[in-house]
């Protein structure tokens, strides 16, 4: 029983390092474009469908890395032509856009890969366990959770040492001062758009390694880390991380006792936190509003 | 032509053509339920829009209180009663009192952040519809129940059009009343100047709440409304995608405009039907809608033409 | 905004009362006119309306009964057409979902005036338009939800199944199963009336031949993550892993299995599975024993062959699955039933329909399956079999052997359906 407990918690972390990735992505375009961007699971399929289309000649490494930077350039087109009209606007409009965007997204994939469910190969040694005990450790889980320690990690350095980064974080907090300051705030957004939609790219060529490719994949996938934003605090990218590792373990756990409850009981922990703590638990008084 | 006088006229046609559908509906290669779809979609989003057009809350999650309406009264008829408005009542009182519970959760927050939690929220009873299995009916969604004839009339698709119609003119009575009363001239100002109404000492956030009430209550009896005129009750009735095409029904008709839910609803309903009965990739078209009318036409098809006979 | 402001002052609130009392004299206007019943049309072509899943969940395995259907209109028509009329097949998209579905049907009933009623993949749809069709007076061939209660509990006189009922489809492969591979048994169900009714199904069986059932979990449809119910039947280790999924959950959870190494040591099976979905899975994850209802493959059987070479030339590259053979019977079967009735009048062919026996040409099986007029179920027969892991398309699957369906079949009187026509 408590074995059963440990196992599944463990393997909720695992899940949650995924969440996590995912609302880092979206916690940065919510932050900086001020976008809820509802395209975000659309474009995670989108680079699922370049690697699946890349594997043959880059193999799944090459994929990997290429994949994200396909999507990152669809997003940075995506971002010229529409978003960066609509951030003077009321936010309706750009979450508005990014919902339709999705809808035309999600056609042009099945139009062009067709409807039906495709294999993302993943290399054979990743497809295995790496313990008997620990049966459900495999070597591309552990690849998942590596991968969103790297570059969560990567993002928080560059956050924190590069001018770009230190840019970004502050105009997360001030945008019209930075841009009085000089700094070309378009060119800043387009950067931080297409970072996003990078970290979209690479959990869903993960997520595809893992579960196939459908035009829909990402629809089911991404609501869990929008409550991970509202739980760890919108604008808070730490608090992201939080937030998807927390509803992570807890849907694991609630899966061992009581399966029907698995996706209800994040949206509870998020009800709480609301009441508990409004604005989330690394979240600032005040942000966005 | 006076102002006046051209807005009285064009009511006036508009008020004749909805009461006439049913005899012309067939040859503009419609008909009738399409017409009462319209009604309830246009219901729905005139009630967001009390929220969305008059308070400026961006609610993404009020399919949650249409599904929950459509629920309501589908249980009601499954398991209670034969009575078709006892069961459209409980639905909207449902919808409604989930609404008022939810709202000062809600309302802690504004901006996007209020968004997102108004997106987890619906999602929250959208899964709960999908997983209780035994009294949702799950993913099939919830059957087995038929509207039943009231005071002895059967309810045909043209009668209940007119039901709709009588429902979808009380609701619009209903809102048309609350925003020309202080409260509404309130919600306005919320919107113009949320700062300087706290600074007036104006308790902001339960005003808000009040109006997510309201808007749920009426978005929860169109939500009777439709699973009435399907004779079921779809999980998808709760989902944020149809909270999303609420917000564009709203905004392609025009969220400043009283009506413009009404011509959004149109629009919005006939492109779909029509659309998706000639190609596969209706969803492009759709898609399309969305992203095009918030680029170019961000006051609606109403703050457009009005605009436009202005200048 | 002044836009709201001046509106308010113009119209005020006497005007919407106004319209408001138009209301009540409109409706007596409107109700005198509302019998506007199209003209029955004895001469025009004869429409059948194809509500089917082109985009959604269940996209591929909609477009599969499509191509069957829109295949037999072809051939109706180039032999004349159904009673010397020609057919016309009008196919409307559910997107996979019942309010989609009913829109589409209304539409098809209202603006084109269809005769039939063809179609749906998804369960909750087919229930939904069933009783649409009945309650307007049309007759429904569903070709691909699989839900006991269609032809069960909530059948009705208008209403008839090609594909199986989830029982049939259980009964395919569980003598088998139990027989290979052993006795103990741990279940993986959807948790919903699709999968229930197959766990009832598969336990009352397998209990009834001697075996036990180490335990089971429910599912939620839609997961995607299957590591902690894994977990368990690691622990429980059963002899044989039945997986009663549907689409994509069972492919993620057949990918998982292998990556957790588990069908190693368990014999994975179960019921229903599908030539569309097999070809979306990687190798490794190409394994266990199901049960098709129909394949394309079935040497010595008269007419298949020929059937597969004319599909493949009308649709280059594609060869027919069993979705594509439940649209191809469902106008086949219409057109049957017509010409037995002399009519297209829905009591009429309902009728006619009842007890109809497929020719070889269309059963394309060893034996020749028919609508129980009891239930209207029709009694196709089972392809139990293998998955063939290092297979190309569409050699993807060994069948062991075929079960003709009437034996396969709930008993008529168990099925919980009385059919009584209007009067």
């Amino acid at each position: 029983m408590l074995l059963d407990i440990v196992f599944n918690a463990f393997n909720g972390l695992i899940q949650g390092s995924f969440y996590a990735l995912m609302a880092i992505g979206l916690s940065l375009i919510l932050g900086l474009n001020g976008v809820i961007n509802f395209a975000h699971g659309t474009f995670m399929a989108l680079a699922g469908y370049f690697a699946f289309t890349l594997v043959p000649y880059t193999g799944f490494w090459g994929a990997l890395v290429l994949g994200p930077i396909l999507a990152g350039a669809i997003g940075y087109i995506v971002e010229q032509l529409i978003i960066r009209r609509l951030y003077l606007r009321d936010p309706l409009y750009s979450l508005l856009a990014t919902f339709g965007l999705a809808l035309i997204m999600q056609d042009l994939l099945r139009t062009i890969w067709g409807a039906q469910g495709l294999p993302l190969a993943i290399p054979d040694f990743l497809n295995q366990p790496v313990s008997n005990t620990y049966f459900f450790v495999t070597g591309y889980r552990l690849l998942v959770v590596a991968l969103a320690v790297i570059s969560t990690g990567a993002l928080f350095a560059t956050l924190r040492f590069t001018r770009l980064g230190v840019r970004i974080r502050a105009g997360n907090a001030d945008l019209e001062t930075i841009a009085a300051l000089g700094v070309n705030i378009y060119l800043l957004r387009s950067a931080n758009f297409v970072l996003g939609i990078m970290f979209a790219g690479l959990a869903g060529i993960l997520a595809a390694g893992q579960l196939g490719l459908t035009p829909t994949m990402g629809d089911q996938l991404i609501m869990p880390s929008f409550v991970a934003i509202v739980v760890g605090g919108v604008g808070s990218l730490f608090g992201s991380l939080v937030g998807g590792l927390i509803i992570g373990i807890a849907s694991g756990v609630t899966t061992a006792f009581f399966p029907a409850a698995s996706e209800v009981v994040i949206y509870l922990i998020m009800g709480l936190t609301l009441i508990i703590r409004p604005r989330g638990l690394f979240g600032q008084e005040g942000l966005f509003e | 032509m006076s102002p006046a006088l051209r807005e009285k006229l064009v009511q006036g046609i508009t008020a004749l053509l909805l009461l006439t559908v049913p005899l012309w509906v067939g040859y503009v290669g419609g008909y009738t339920d399409l017409a009462s779809r319209v009604l309830i979609y246009a219901l729905a989003a005139m009630g967001l829009n009390l929220l969305l057009g008059f308070t400026g809350g961006l609610s993404f999650g009020h399919a949650a209180y249409f599904g929950l309406g459509a629920y309501g009264t589908g249980l009601m008829l499954d398991y209670v009663t034969g009575n078709t408005l006892l069961a459209l009542a409980v639905g909207t009182l449902t919808g409604g009192l989930a609404a008022l519970i939810l709202a000062p959760i809600a309302v802690r927050r504004r901006g996007i952040y209020f968004s997102m939690i108004t997106i987890a929220i619906g999602q929250m009873f959208y899964f709960i519809a999908v997983r209780w299995n035994s009294f949702t009916g799950g993913e099939d969604g919830l059957t087995g129940f038929t509207r039943q004839p009231i005071l002895g009339v059967t309810l045909s698709g043209t009668v209940f059009y007119y039901m709709v119609l009588l429902f979808f003119g009380l609701g619009a009575l209903l809102l048309w009343t609350i925003l020309h009363s202080p409260l509404g001239h309130t919600f306005v100002a919320i919107r113009e100047n949320q700062k300087r109404l706290t600074f007036l000492g104006i308790r902001v956030e339960r005003y808000i709440a009040l109006s997510f009430a309201i808007s749920g209550v009426v978005c929860a009896l169109a939500g009777g409304l439709n699973a009435l005129l399907d004779n079921f009750a779809s999980p998808d009735d709760l989902r944020y995608t149809l909270s999303g095409n609420f917000l564009i029904i709203v905004v392609l008709g025009g969220m400043r405009n009283f009506w413009g839910p009404l011509v959004g609803a149109a629009i919005f309903v006939l492109v779909q039907n029509y659309v998706s009965a000639i190609t596969q990739n209706w969803m492009t078209v759709i898609g399309l809608v969305f992203v095009l009318s918030v680029m170019f036409f961000p006051l609606g098809v109403l703050g457009f033409f009005r605009r436009r006979s202005r200048s | 905004m002044t836009d709201q402001s001046s509106k308010t002052g113009k119209v005020g609130r006497r005007g919407l009362l106004k319209s408001g009392a138009a209301i009540g004299a409109g409706i007596g206007a409107g109700l005198s006119a509302a019998p506007m019943a199209a003209m029955a049309q004895s001469t025009g072509p004869i429409k059948i309306g194809h509500i089917d899943s082109t985009t959604g969940n269940f996209a591929v395995l909609g477009d599969s009964a499509i191509k069957g259907s829109k295949m037999a209109t072809m051939e109706l028509n180039a032999k004349g057409g159904i009673l010397g009329r020609k057919v016309d097949l009008l196919v409307e998209d559910d997107a996979g979902l019942p309010a989609t579905g009913l829109d589409k049907a209304s539409r098809l009933l209202d603006q084109d005036n269809v005769d039939f009623f063809i179609g749906t993949t998804n369960s909750a749809v087919s229930l939904a338009v069933a009783k649409f069709a009945m309650d307007h007076n049309r007759v429904f061939v569903c070709s691909g939800g699989h839900v006991d209660s269609l032809t069960g509990s909530a059948c009705n006189w208008a209403t008839f199944r090609v594909c199986s009922t989830t029982w049939m489809l259980t009964g395919g492969d569980s003598k088998t199963l139990y027989d290979k591979f052993g006795k103990k048994w741990y279940f993986l169900t959807t948790d919903y009336a699709f999968g229930h009714s197959e766990q009832a199904d598969y336990t009352k069986q397998v209990t009834g031949y001697g075996g036990t059932i180490a335990g089971g979990a429910l599912v939620p449809v839609g997961t995607t993550d299957f590591s902690s119910y894994l977990i368990q039947v690691k622990a429980a280790a059963p002899d044989v892993l039945c997986l009663l999924l549907a689409g994509d959950d069972q492919i993620n959870a057949m990918k998982q299995i292998t990556q957790f190494g588990i069908n190693k040591t368990v014999h994975v099976a179960g019921a229903l599975f599908e030539l569309e979905q097999i070809a979306a899975l990687p190798e490794a994850a190409r394994y266990g024993t199901w049960t098709f209802e129909w394949y394309w493959n079935q040497p010595g059987v008269p007419h298949v062959a020929e059937f597969v070479a004319r599909y493949k030339k009308l649709y280059p590259g594609l060869y027919p699955s069993a979705r594509s053979w439940f649209g191809y019977v469902s106008v086949h079967a219409l057109a049957l039933a017509c010409a037995k009735a002399g009519s297209t009048g829905a009591p009429a062919v309902a009728k006619a329909l009842e007890g109809l026996v497929l020719p070889p040409e269309i059963a394309l099986q060893p034996s020749a399956p028919m609508f129980r007029a009891e239930d209207h179920q029709l009694l196709l027969g089972m392809f139990p079999g293998s998955v063939n892991q290092h297979g190309t398309y569409p050699h993807m699957f060994n069948v062991f052997n075929y079960v003709p369906g009437a034996t396969l079949a709930l008993p008529a009187d168990q099925t919980g359906c009385t059919i009584s026509y209007p009067a």
